[in-house]
């Protein structure tokens, strides 16, 4: 199984997404972002960072991206698509998913051991995981705040496109405490925290998040 | 030639923390004439000659496309001489 | 103005320069005349003041800092040594790994948040001209006081500065200090550590060898940032021009440098380089000199074709100009058009700017007009060595005879208020607050971060090597005592390496300190560079690089001597590294090492503002025992837990055990008040299993370290004799200060 790793200039977590790829047990392909080949991967993860500087506003040069087009137009077909980070937030500069991300409401960058709870295990990317289950893996953001419309966000909440909700207190303003969303098929998933820092207990808070990555595998074993 | 000039706003409804931040520190510097303060971005588009119509479209365009986020942005494109 | 080139100095012999207005004095400006044979063209003056600066020729600071060269033990683990854009060592298995600290004070009291984020944005470019990939940074601070507002001005905007350009480059920060007192208002210290790894044969050198070989500029344009006075010299061509135009605060772009991390190290990787420097204090003007002075000695370059973010430009204010983000690679003909493939890639502008010469000159033109012909070593290497007198101060005889009273708690309550008291207290309290502002995780190597005793990262996936790093300062004690003070620091940054079980391998220094033309200053200077490099060679620690920052002063009130150094330690196996703390209850907790009465510069007396005494003294060779006893207890599976002692004394060093799991522990102490609020350097607290104990007695034996049982872990109180303190209250009064303070 071959999962694509792009890297956009700026982009900083594309080693540790393609080292999370491999703990699961999949090959990792290094995508270029002025590439428009996607060398048959399966799957696409666009990994955290500051691509382009976060210049403009987060992830929007990045989504013009020849890579992208391609993305877009498999994403559009099916192929599981997972955005961390300044990856969600590429993906709804695209357009792929709804809403966008905007400044934590307490200005400052953040990092911190997140507890996260899982709200739909039938996507591509967490049916590792049971309904409910709380997870902790890192947050590390300035522009993690989830925003929508109203109606968007009674579509997320009423059609169970909610991947995860924080817990406990609010770390960034985002609205119904968003973690991470998907589209209405389940193959594109955006979530803000970063499940590949937390795939071994040595380097990460714990190894709860390894199973966003060997989701992937069952759901394609499966086709 | 002339300036076109994009303004790029938060919708109302969007949070606005370093507007708030800013609208904080007002007083404390001793300035108390603000009720409220919200923080934006400015563009500021040189081109040769007068701005026509079309050019003004396009600008437009530019903007919703790539200038502003219309999800939670709202943008106003003006002509400055 | 009329370009001023070297045909018209040769012709105008007479023409006055305003060499002071540049920091010059008459005897360096005479000096000058004499080197090149007829006065200095404008270009050439501006270039000689600055490389002469105190800043960049460490003209006062020679003389001293020689004793780390003459008194250096001889090892193979220094790969390159000082002299070089920074220290590197081996560390096995064909790694290399380069380290320095370095200050960017001075601009980080005028503008926090671009002083601090191109402190750290310098730092890692030294690391990456050395060929190595910048792996961590760490960031010692240190501010006025914790109440005052000044403090709440300029720390924000410092860990604003430095999170936002560290984490923007991918950087994990693994570990600082952030230290309050009145010596540092006005005079902020913004010490930024980084460490690179490489393979031995990546290693790159500043020099421009090979005549022929093609001089490159890349990364950022220039801009006039950080011209500040050279403006004097192109101040003719402004004329009526309105306010100033030329800022003296360099701004940075860390998006820029990520790029150029990225483009430098395929082409590294690809061996297209020859020598290569960083362009930081003095730009241009440092970097051609330097270059061409660590190679055969010659070099031409055309000026007019560096690219200009500011076409106003004059050729001095380029040669001046320290705008960030910028490089100076050496490369062969046969490689440019591959480098400059890899630079269009990563979309980083990259210029031909000049060549190597078979001459000894540096040349530099301006649309085909010679306005630059010196000896490169003269500029870089050959400026002014200053013999700065220097005397012992009248407060070291009477501070040192002062009575160090301080009140101590003598019942249970008294001294649940004192632990309490030092847990909150801004020097000691929790630094979530700051340290939340950083990514601790990117690159997925982090295995201890803040707050750990030092900072630790994997080098390698497959066998585990890895490194761990450690500042540590103590101005209090360098202040009462400025020999013994850094050999203490030094002694204590060592053992926070060897609490984790790593091996001290290196030392790199960043030396704060007032104004040398104060002889008492400089007698503090040259006490801790004598006393630094005494314990160096004793430790057998090489000193491979690092920064000296004067000036540090407002008005006539130096800042306390305030020698930062940082010692890089290795150890085979981060998975078997002892943690910090326990995990568990029902483990015995030891103390290694003796507790006397020292208190002269302990923040149990400077909370009482009693700062005189005598510092404690060091017992080197116990340290060094001690050192080795704890990599024992790592690799023979002794320790489950071990945390080094230091501000705060054992009050500390508890309080943070047991909040860092929320597992308390119970403590005997015969001598309550002095145990727990003495600062006694060498000491540290393990935590073992009860089946360890005739091991590690053994042990202690062994290393003539003496070992004291004081109590288990377990509860959720820290209960110390009498007194009782539930952990919510401990951790309460630990985590409320930062936020209370800054928001």
């Amino acid at each position: 199984m071959k999962v694509g790793v792009v890297t956009f200039p700026g982009t900083l977590d594309d080693r540790d997404a393609a080292r999370a790829v491999r703990f699961a047990g999949a090959q990792a392909i290094s995508l270029w972002h002025e590439d428009a080949d996607l060398h048959g991967v399966d799957a696409v993860i666009l990994p955290g960072g500051f691509s382009y500087g976060d210049y403009l506003r987060c992830g929007a040069i990045s989504r013009f991206a020849p890579v992208m087009q391609s993305i877009i137009k498999r994403a559009n077909e099916g192929m599981p698509l997972l955005g961390i980070c300044n990856g969600f937030q590429v993906l709804c500069e695209a357009h792929l998913l709804p809403g966008a991300l905007t400044r934590n409401h307490e200005l400052h960058f953040l990092c911190r051991d997140q507890k996260i709870s899982i709200e739909n295990t039938t996507s591509a990317w967490t049916s590792s995981y049971s309904q409910g289950q709380e997870i902790v893996i890192p947050l590390k953001n300035g522009e993690g705040s989830f925003q929508c419309d109203d109606q968007t966000l009674a579509a997320l909440e009423n059609e169970g496109r909610i991947i995860a909700r924080y817990v406990g207190e609010n770390p960034n303003g985002s609205r119904n405490l968003i973690a991470g969303i998907t589209n209405e098929r389940g193959n594109v998933v955006g979530l803000m925290p970063h499940p590949e820092h937390a795939i071994d207990t040595l380097t990460g808070p714990t190894a709860d998040g390894l199973g966003f990555f060997t989701s992937l595998l069952h759901s394609m074993v499966g086709k | 030639m002339a300036k076109i000039v994009v303004d790029v706003m938060l919708k109302p409804e969007i949070l606005d923390p370093q507007g708030t931040a800013v609208g904080a520190a007002l007083p404390r510097l001793g300035f108390t004439f603000a009720k409220s303060v919200r923080q934006g971005k400015r563009f500021e588009i040189e081109i040769d000659g007068d701005a026509t119509a079309e050019q003004l479209a396009q600008v437009e365009k530019a903007a919703e496309t790539l200038l502003a986020n219309p999800v939670i942005e709202t943008f106003t494109v003006r002509v400055e001489k | 103005m009329a370009l001023d080139t070297v045909a018209a100095a040769t012709t105008s012999p007479d023409t006055k320069q305003p060499f002071r207005e540049l920091g010059l004095k008459e005897d360096e400006y005479a000096r000058i005349r004499e080197i090149l044979g007829r006065r200095p063209t404008s270009s050439e003056l501006a270039m000689y003041s600055v490389m002469w600066s105190e800043h960049c020729s460490y003209k006062s600071s020679k003389v001293h800092l020689k004793q780390f060269g003459d008194k250096a033990v001889k090892t193979d683990a220094l790969l390159v040594g000082i002299g070089e854009n920074a220290g590197v060592v081996d560390v096995g298995q064909g790694y290399a790994v380069t380290f320095k600290i370095e200050s960017h004070n001075h601009p980080s009291f005028i503008e926090p948040y671009q002083g601090a984020a191109t402190g750290v944005g310098g730092i890692v470019r030294d690391i990456l001209t050395m060929g190595a990939r910048p792996i961590a940074v760490m960031d010692p601070l240190r501010f006025g006081p914790a109440e005052a507002a000044d403090t709440r001005r300029v720390l924000p905007g410092v860990i604003a500065g430095v999170g936002g350009y560290g984490n923007c480059l991918g950087l994990p920060n693994i570990g600082g200090e952030v230290t309050f007192d009145e010596t540092y208002a006005g005079n902020p210290l913004v010490n930024a550590l980084c460490i690179g790894v490489m393979k031995h044969s990546d290693i790159k050198l500043a020099k421009a060898a090979g005549a022929g070989n093609l001089v490159v500029l890349y990364g950022a344009k220039t801009g006039g940032d950080g011209i500040g006075g050279v403006s004097v010299l192109a101040s003719e061509t402004f004329g009526a021009s309105g306010p100033a135009k030329r800022p003296s605060v360099q701004v940075g772009d860390p998006f820029v440098e990520k790029v150029l991390i990225e483009c430098s190290l395929e082409i590294f990787a690809e061996d297209l380089v020859v020598g290569i420097q960083d362009l930081g204090g003095a730009g241009l003007s440092c970097a051609t000199s330097e270059l061409a002075s660590g190679g055969t000695g010659g070099m031409s370059v055309e000026l007019d074709r560096v690219p200009l973010r500011d076409p106003s430009l004059s050729p001095e204010e380029i040669l001046m100009s320290e705008s960030q983000e910028r490089m100076c690679a050496i490369v062969e003909p046969k490689n440019i058009e591959r480098f400059l493939e890899i630079c269009k890639k990563w979309d980083v502008t990259a210029t031909v700017i000049g060549e190597v010469t078979t001459g000894d000159r540096l040349e530099i033109t301006w649309h085909g007009e010679l306005i630059v012909d010196v000896p490169p070593r003269t500029v870089a290497h050959e400026g002014p060595v200053y013999q700065r007198p220097f005397a012992e101060p009248a407060y070291i005889k009477q501070v040192n005879s002062e009575k160090v009273d301080v009140p101590l708690p003598t019942n249970a309550a008294e001294i649940k208020a004192a632990v309490l008291k030092l847990a909150g207290t801004p020097n000691l309290a929790d630094k979530s607050w700051v340290t939340s502002q950083y990514d601790k995780y990117v690159q997925g190597n982090t295995i201890q971060a803040q707050p750990d005793d030092s900072g630790m990262v994997r080098v390698d996936e497959s066998t585990h090597l890895g490194v761990a790093v450690s500042t540590d300062a103590n101005a209090n004690w360098s202040y009462l005592n400025p020999y013994e003070g850094v050999r203490l620091a030094l002694a204590e940054a060592a053992r926070n390496i060897a609490t984790a079980g790593a091996v001290p391998l290196a030392v790199s220094n960043c030396l704060n300190f007032g104004s040398p033309e104060d002889p008492g200053v400089m007698w503090q200077f040259a006490e801790t560079v004598r006393g630094l490099a005494d314990g160096c060679l004793e430790m057998g620690l090489p000193v491979t690089g690092g920064n000296v920052s004067f000036y540090n002063q407002t008005g006539s009130t130096a800042i306390l001597p305030t020698p930062v150094i940082a010692v890089l330690g290795v150890i085979d196996d981060v998975r078997t590294r002892t943690p910090m703390s326990f995990d568990r209850a029902g483990l015995d907790l030891y103390l290694l090492g003796d507790t006397g009465e020292d208190f002269a510069g302990s923040e149990w007396a400077f909370i009482h503002g009693i700062r005189g005494g005598q510092s404690p003294q060091l017992d080197l060779q116990a340290a060094m025992r001690l050192n080795t006893l704890l990599v024992a207890g790592r690799t023979e599976k002794i320790f489950t837990a071990a945390h080094d002692l230091s501000q705060g004394g054992l009050s500390a060093a508890l309080t943070e055990m047991v909040l860092r799991h929320g597992i308390g522990a119970t403590v005997k102490l015969k001598n309550a008040a002095v145990d727990l609020l003495s600062e006694t350097p060498g000491r540290v607290i393990v935590a073992i299993d009860p089946s360890k104990k005739d091991v590690l007695l053994t042990q202690a034996t062994k290393a003539k370290i003496s070992c004291a049982h004081i109590g288990t872990s377990g509860g959720d109180s820290l209960t110390i004799n009498d007194s009782v303190i539930p952990l919510p209250e401990l951790s309460k009064a630990h985590t409320e200060t930062f936020p209370r303070l800054f928001g």
